[in-house]
């Protein structure tokens, strides 16, 4: 089978790798996709609670690495879907415990029952890193409108691109529209400009992810109720091939609007 | 930001979302050359005592930069010849 594996990262922590991969996870299940969601985050577990799959998790991905169980038992399969997985990261453990080889071997198994295996990986650029994007087919760089965020972004885009995987693509998230209307945030241009790579979603700040986030009960499972969780679905969307067009997050002004016009010839 | 740049949706150039793109564009360039500005500085003097020990130049203004394009980075050095009417001014 032809699965796709896709790899959530950051280099930053913080920025939302791990709500997004929950969001994108469900959004692409919904859609009818067979998914796993892989939290390769070994000693700090979370894709776990963000799904609210914490209390049937019985083995983990370093269990599987060393034999202790066969990939499906470590399967956390999530009732609400149909077809969606959880592979949880082992808790006790550190980022030593497993190798880049490691990492292909499972999602090549992985590979075999779904459609789409994303992997939420840690932050930082090391070891951990290394073995989250060691197995990707395709990458995605999740950034917040933010000095160091971006920085840090750009980083990770040069290590991917030095293996020659240049198949990363840019989610900008936790934009704040009134801020960047003052002027007080990088806009999506700006950060777009800077990293020169392609963007694949855009996703507004929003209270409703935390409360989701409290419930256990990821934001895109009601996909109509806010602009973050049809920014989720959008997003999965675009790696099916749709064209989407992106959120409007501004209305624009009389004048932006007239020189656009004139900007298009008029069409 | 003036009632004009409203209309059109343009940032003042002193707002912070302005400064943080500056920022990042310079500290991007030197991330991704691996070059600081320390570093930056004794190639520029390096370049000038080449070059000058050939052609006349006028040091003061001797540049060197980065030039970015997608994600290329360019070194680039602008290095303005002393010409004979610039020499006799001096």
């Amino acid at each position: 089978m032809a699965a796709r594996v896709v790899t959530i990262t950051s280099g930053k922590g913080g920025v939302g790798k791990t709500t997004l991969a929950a969001n994108l996870g469900v959004a692409l299940a919904m859609q009818g996709q067979r998914v796993v969601v892989v939290d390769a985050d070994v000693g700090l577990r979370n894709l776990d609670v963000m799904l609210g799959l914490e209390n049937r998790v019985v083995y983990d991905l370093v269990d599987v690495v060393e034999g202790r169980c066969r990939l499906r038992q470590a399967l956390v399969r999530d009732k609400r879907l149909s077809e969606f997985f959880l592979l949880p990261a082992a808790q006790t453990r550190d980022k030593s415990a497993v190798q880049p080889d490691d990492m292909v071997r499972v999602c090549e198994s992985l590979r075999e029952q779904h459609d789409f295996v994303l992997i939420d990986s840690p932050a930082g650029i090391e070891q951990g890193f290394r073995y989250a994007v060691a197995p990707a087919d395709e990458i995605l760089i999740v950034t917040n409108p933010e000095i160091a965020a971006v920085r840090d972004a750009d980083r990770v885009i040069g290590l991917i691109e030095a293996e020659e995987q240049d198949l990363a693509q840019l989610i900008i998230n936790r934009l704040r529209p009134d801020m960047v209307r003052r002027g007080e945030m990088l806009d999506i241009a700006d950060v777009v400009e800077l990293l020169a790579i392609d963007l694949i979603g855009i996703v507004p700040e929003d209270k409703a992810i935390l409360i989701s986030a409290n419930r256990g009960q990821p934001l895109a499972f009601s996909s109509d109720s806010s602009l973050a969780g049809r920014a989720f679905h959008n997003i999965a969307r675009r790696l099916l091939g749709k064209d989407v067009p992106f959120i409007t997050l501004h209305e624009p002004g009389v004048l932006e609007r007239f020189f656009r016009f004139v900007r298009s010839g008029g069409d | 930001m003036s009632f004009f740049e409203r209309l059109i949706g343009r940032r003042d150039k002193s707002s912070s979302g302005e400064v943080a793109k500056e920022r990042l564009r310079l500290v991007l360039a030197h991330d991704r050359a691996d070059i600081s500005p320390a570093l930056l500085d004794m190639l520029k003097d390096e370049i000038v005592t080449v070059i000058s020990r050939h052609v006349a130049i006028d040091v003061e203004s001797v540049q060197v930069t980065f030039s970015q394009s997608a994600r290329e980075t360019r070194l680039v050095a602008d290095i303005p010849l002393l010409t004979r009417r610039g020499r006799r001014k001096r």
